[in-house]
Parts: C-alpha cells; sequence; structure tokens
C-alpha cells in the first residue's frame, strides 16, 4: 500500500481504447494520423523559423526527453524508481567525451559506444534490483548519482585538471550531404532522429511480448512469476535498457552543449530529479508522456529565468512551485491529462437513454 | 592508536549530525509511508528561523524550542494543503514530485528571505572538550548525541506505548482499514508531518551550531548521508536510523584516513554498505518484513 510500485494511476493509458467508427486505417484514427502530420511537419521547420538559442533549447529538450523515455520504460512501466538515472547520462556523456577527446573518434560512433557502456553498468545496477525494491532501490539509485560525480573528479582529467571535458566544436559540424545546414540545425536533427528512433523502439517494446511482462511485474510482481514471467530478466533487462536511454542522452548532451562537465557534485543529482519531473508532469505509463514533459520542463524552466530578472534566486522556487501546480491540475501528467480531453471529444457520445433503433442490432447480428 | 579513535569520534559526531536528521525521515516514514525529499530543506527553513530568532536577542535553547514549535505547526499546515490532495490521487510519484518541488522552492526562499551569506549559529551546548582518556570530544558532540537519545526515546515511548502511537502506525500500514475501525487518518498524517517538521528544526540548528558557518547548502550532503542511514537501520525503525547514522558517519571517518585509493570517493563506502546490507536485509537492519498478499 505504501510502496511506490503499487499501480500508477495511468495505467489505461498504455492501451487507450481506440473509439471505434473514426478509424483510418487498422488502429490508427483520422483524428491522430492528421495531428501526427502537423507535428512531423513542425518538427522539421523548428531549426528554420526560431533563433540559434531557441533551436538549442530544442536540442536540450530532445535529449532530456530520450533520458526520461528510458526513465518511463523503467519507473513508469516496470515500476521500478530510479532517482539515480543522472549517472547513467553521465556516463554516457564522459564515454563519448573521452572518445572524442583521448582518442580522436568522430561523434557519431560515440553514440552506440555510449549506450553499451551504461547499458553494462545499468544490468550491474539492476542485479540489488531483484531483491531491493521501491524505495530502498530508489536510495541506491541516489547513492549512485552522487558518486559518479566524484568517480569522474578522480578518475578522469580533463582541461585545468578538472573533470570537464571539451570536444573541438568543429567535431559536430554537419558532415557530407548535409553541409549547407548550420551545426545548431544539423545538431538538432541529429537529436531528432535519434529520439523519435527510440521513441519507436519504446512503443514497439511496450506493446511486444516483453512489455506485457515488464507491466506484469509492475502491477503484480508475485501473479506475474506464477504465469511464468521471469522477474530477473525483466527487471535487469529493462533496467539495463532504460540506463542504455540515458547514455545515449547523455552523449547527444555533449554534442549539445559541447562539454561534459562533472565538476559540481550536485549536476547529475539534479539531473536524475529533471527525469523524473518530466515523466511525471508528461506522464508516466505514456509513449508520448516523456517528450511532451521534456518540452514543457525546458521552456519552463527558461521561462522562470527570464520572467523574474534581478532575482534569479527565485526561479527554482517559481520552477518548483510550477511542478506542484501542474501535478494539482493534472494528476495524470499533461498527455494523460489531454488524452481524457481528446476522448471526451472524439468519442461518439453514448445516446442517451431510451429504446436504441432496432436497425442496427439486426445488421449486425445478419452480416457476422 | 590515538589516530583511530579520534577517526572514530570524527565519524561518531557526524554519524549523530546523519542520524537526526534521518530520525525526522522515518519518523514520516513510519506515519505517512512516504519519503520525504524536502525534509532536509524544511529543516533548513527552521535553522533559519532559529538564527533569526537568536539574532533578535533569545536564548538558543528557546529560539530552538519556539523554531521547532513554528515547524509543527508549518509541518501540519504542508501535509493539509500541499500533501493530501496530490495523495488521494493515490499515485506515490506525484507526491515524490510534489515533495521535488517543495524542495526547490523551499531551498530559494530560504536565500530570498534570509539571505545568501553564511550565517553563524550559536552553539546550545558549552564551548570545550571533554576529555574521554583516550581522545578529547567537543562538548557540541556529546550535547548533540545526548539530544538524539532523548529523541529516541520519546518516540520509542510515543510510538509503542502510547494510544496516539498505535494510530500513527495503523493509518502508515494501512489507511484504509484505520478509517474504518474510526482512527481519523487525516489528522494523524498531519501530526506525522508536524512531528517531523518539528524534529527536523531541532536536528537543521543543531546541526547548523556544529558548522563554522552555514548557508542555504547546509543540508543537501547531510541529507544524502541521511536517507543513507535510514535505509540502512530500515526506514520504520527510530533505533535503526541512530544506528545507521553512526556506522554511516564511521564508515566514512575510517575511509578518509585509512583507505589511501579511495580518496575523494570515500563515499562509495557507506552506499556500498547500504547495498551489502540491503542485499542480504531487504528491509533494512532494523526493518520489518511485510507479507504480501496476491
Amino acid at each position: 500500500m505504501t510502496t511506490l510500485n503499487e499501480p500508477t494511476v495511468a495505467n489505461e493509458a498504455a492501451f487507450p481504447p481506440t473509439p471505434a467508427g473514426t478509424s483510418a486505417g487498422p488502429g490508427v484514427p483520422w483524428s491522430k494520423a492528421i495531428l501526427g502530420v502537423v507535428l512531423a511537419a513542425a518538427a522539421l521547420v523548428i531549426p528554420f523559423f526560431f533563433d540559434v538559442t531557441t533551436v538549442g533549447l530544442f536540442s536540450q529538450a530532445l535529449y532530456l526527453a530520450v533520458a526520461a523515455m528510458g526513465l518511463n520504460l523503467l519507473t513508469g512501466y516496470n515500476g521500478q524508481v530510479s532517482i539515480g538515472h543522472g549517472a547513467f547520462f553521465g556516463i554516457g556523456a564522459f564515454t563519448t567525451g573521452i572518445l572524442m577527446v583521448d582518442h580522436g573518434w568522430y561523434f557519431e560512433p560515440t553514440l552506440p559506444v555510449a549506450a553499451l557502456v551504461a547499458a553494462l553498468v545499468g544490468a550491474f545496477i539492476g542485479f540489488p534490483a531483484l531483491r531491493v525494491r521501491g524505495l530502498y532501490l530508489a536510495l541506491i539509485t541516489l547513492g549512485l548519482a552522487v558518486l559518479f560525480p566524484r568517480v569522474a573528479a578522480k578518475f578522469v582529467t580533463g582541461q585545468g585538471g578538472v573533470a570537464l571535458l571539451r570536444p573541438d566544436r568543429a567535431e559536430f559540424d554537419p558532415v557530407a550531404p548535409f553541409d549547407g545546414l548550420d551545426p545548431d540545425q544539423w545538431q538538432y536533427f541529429v537529436c531528432l532522429v535519434v529520439t523519435l528512433g527510440l521513441l519507436l523502439l519504446a512503443r514497439n517494446l511496450i506493446r511486444s511480448r516483453m512489455g506485457r511482462a515488464m507491466i506484469a511485474t509492475r502491477d503484480q510482481e508475485v501473479a506475474a512469476s506464477t504465469v511464468g514471467v521471469d522477474l530477473a530478466r525483466v527487471k535487469v533487462g529493462t533496467f539495463a535498457l532504460s540506463a542504455a536511454y540515458a547514455g545515449v542522452a547523455g552523449s547527444l548532451s555533449v554534442m549539445v552543449d559541447k562539454v561534459a562537465d562533472a565538476t559540481n557534485p550536485l549536476t547529475y543529482f539534479e539531473l536524475s530529479i529533471k527525469f523524473l519531473v518530466a515523466v511525471v508532469i508528461g506522464g508516466s505509463a505514456t509513449i508520448l508522456g516523456p517528450l511532451v514533459g521534456a518540452l514543457v520542463l525546458t521552456f519552463l524552466e527558461r521561462r522562470t529565468d527570464s520572467l523574474i530578472e534581478g532575482k534569479e534566486i527565485l526561479s527554482p522556487a517559481v520552477l518548483g512551485i510550477a511542478l506542484i501546480a501542474i501535478v494539482y491540475l493534472l494528476p495524470e501528467g499533461v498527455v494523460g491529462g489531454l488524452s481524457r480531453l481528446w476522448h471526451r471529444f472524439t468519442t461518439k457520445r453514448t445516446p442517451p437513454a431510451g429504446p436504441p433503433p432496432p436497425v442496427t442490432p439486426l445488421r449486425q447480428t445478419s452480416t457476422s | 592508536m590515538d589516530l583511530l579513535f579520534s577517526q572514530l569520534f570524527n565519524g561518531v559526531a557526524n554519524g549523530v549530525i546523519y542520524a537526526s536528521v534521518a530520525l525526522a525521515l522515518v519518523l514520516i516514514f513510519r506515519s505517512t509511508g512516504l519519503l520525504n525529499f524536502a525534509q532536509g530543506e524544511m529543516a533548513l527553513f527552521s535553522t533559519f528561523v532559529t538564527w533569526r530568532l537568536t539574532e533578535s536577542g533569545l536564548p538558543v535553547v528557546v529560539a530552538i524550542l519556539a523554531s521547532a514549535a513554528m515547524s509543527f505547526v508549518v509541518g501540519a499546515v504542508i501535509e493539509r494543503v500541499l500533501i493530501r490532495p496530490v495523495e488521494e490521487a493515490r499515485s506515490p510519484l506525484n507526491v515524490v514530485i510534489v515533495t521535488l518541488g517543495m524542495f526547490l522552492a523551499l531551498n530559494a526562499l530560504a536565500q530570498l528571505v534570509f539571505g545568501t551569506d553564511p550565517q553563524q549559529m550559536p552553539s546550545a551546548f558549552p564551548d570545550g572538550r571533554v576529555d574521554l582518556g583516550v581522545t578529547a570530544v567537543a562538548q557540541d558532540t556529546i550535547g548533540l548525541a545526548a539530544v538524539l537519545v532523548a529523541e529516541c526515546l520519546l518516540l520509542y515511548v510515543l510510538l509503542q506505548k502510547t494510544g496516539v502511537g498505535l494510530k500513527l502506525r495503523a493509518v502508515a500500514s494501512n489507511p484504509d482499514s484505520s478509517r474504518l475501525v474510526g482512527i481519523n487518518t487525516g489528522a494523524m498524517l498531519m501530526l506525522g508531518w508536524a512531528l517531523s517538521a518539528g524534529l527536523g528544526a531541532i536536528a537543521g540548528s543543531l546541526v547548523a551550531s556544529q558548522r563554522t558557518g552555514f548557508d542555504a547548502s547546509l543540508m543537501q550532503s547531510v541529507l544524502v548521508f541521511a536517507f543513507a542511514a535510514a535505509a540502512l537501520g530500515g526506514f520504520d525503525s527510530p533505533l535503526g536510523a541512530v544506528i545507521g547514522g553512526l556506522v554511516v558517519g564511521i564508515a566514512d571517518a575510517l575511509t578518509v584516513q585509512y583507505v589511501g585509493f579511495l580518496d575523494g570517493i570515500e563515499v562509495i563506502v557507506p552506499l556500498g554498505l547500504i547495498l551489502v546490507v540491503l542485499l542480504v536485509r531487504p528491509t533494512g537492519l532494523f526493518g520489518r518484513n511485510v507479507v504480501e498478499r496476491v
């Protein structure tokens, strides 16, 4: 009753009932298809429409979204709470940083390596998760987030002898067929492609056998294991995959921010909290939730920073209050709340009480 | 040998600090089943209130008690206004977000109201050190330890020997059934938060008085170790929190002194310790197992 792996409210959001009668194809309603096309067009236009700073913000929101998607797989769908995903993010960032600065790699090939390294560490942390649950697991991951910057500070010596790696800016310039783009536009598109790819992967995974096993484990672990779910495989596997997402996000962050920085011991703890916040305000256990949450969070933070000039101290206060307000107004997150609204407007109203027209049932029985 | 003892006592001194914050965490967990990430920042705010009261001329002990009383009230208000409406949605993650939001907001508000300069908190205990034969211990440490023991005893009596304590525990373990047998669950939850905020005020004020100066970052390093202490001892045991705090403090101090290659990452030792303990006993050293019905 009091543990964190209680089924979340947003359960149903994973499999939203498709309103009958509005289908454009198997399972895709027209309204959704149109919305998808509009959003895709908007995503493509963004880098040509906004200034460099704003495009950079969008890129940041995208890598934040990747990390939040990973955390959502673990926390939203599998019920394992982590407040240490910043550490995996950092592992990804430093893998990329070290490979580029010390070993002269290009940026792109470091992405899978970062994912792999983060996944390995994630699997290692996932094993205790088999025994340690809920809040205790959250605390172990918290420890990881606290530990990471110190480990980095001890073993990584970058510029000025501190744990700070700055790859050459030119390394991130657009490659051959795309050299017409500005660096910021190119970087935005790299983030966009990676984000969409991982979004699709998460969506398909959740609808697969593995995804159902993850959800079953979250909702009722004992029952899941009695019907043949291999708890160890599901939990450790989810942990590793989730860590890999965070690692990719960290790797992308090196491209966007041009730096892997562990000089502030609290950075990665704060990042862990940011991921969690993005998941919750977007809507946990929804596919699009982390992406929406990351966008909201990034621009909200920006807004609160510029809102109160001269009183920068207050900006976290405004952010904190905004978070509380969002949890109040949209307890299922932005996506959960919106999809409820959406269904209210797109589902046909149930006919008011009274005898239904007699033709319909007759036709149905005769054709089936 | 002297070095060993002085390191041991250093560890105890830090451990007592961790334990005093962990105790407040345990109390909230015991009475509401929640982890309060804003615990440290609530304590920080109370600490600033204590400091402001001493600046206005009140004796330290009076100031601490007054601040604890105010925090008691504010803790109850926070539960009623901020936590309960969210908790009714039955989504623990949302409550976590609210406490994280409070973490950010309270820290910023404390800086705004009380400034960003380091302040000096007067000590509630006499200066000087007591010679214990092997090493000398600051009276501050002894005083803090004494307060901790007293708090622990009071909590034990409250939770285990009184009717209110029984109700508090009942609400934490099963709110629905408690309501059915006529317990005012809302009042108990408010009481849990109030007590925890009060304890936090005392802990924060005493911790600040041990430092040469304190600012808004006072609790950030302490909180992680306090979480570690509470996890080590098991979240539902006040005694466990104290022992966990001491173990974490001592392990940290001894690593700093004796394990050279971990220089800079000493924090790995308490964390590793917790990991091992939790692997052997997933509910912590003194926590109780909960049997799950399917």
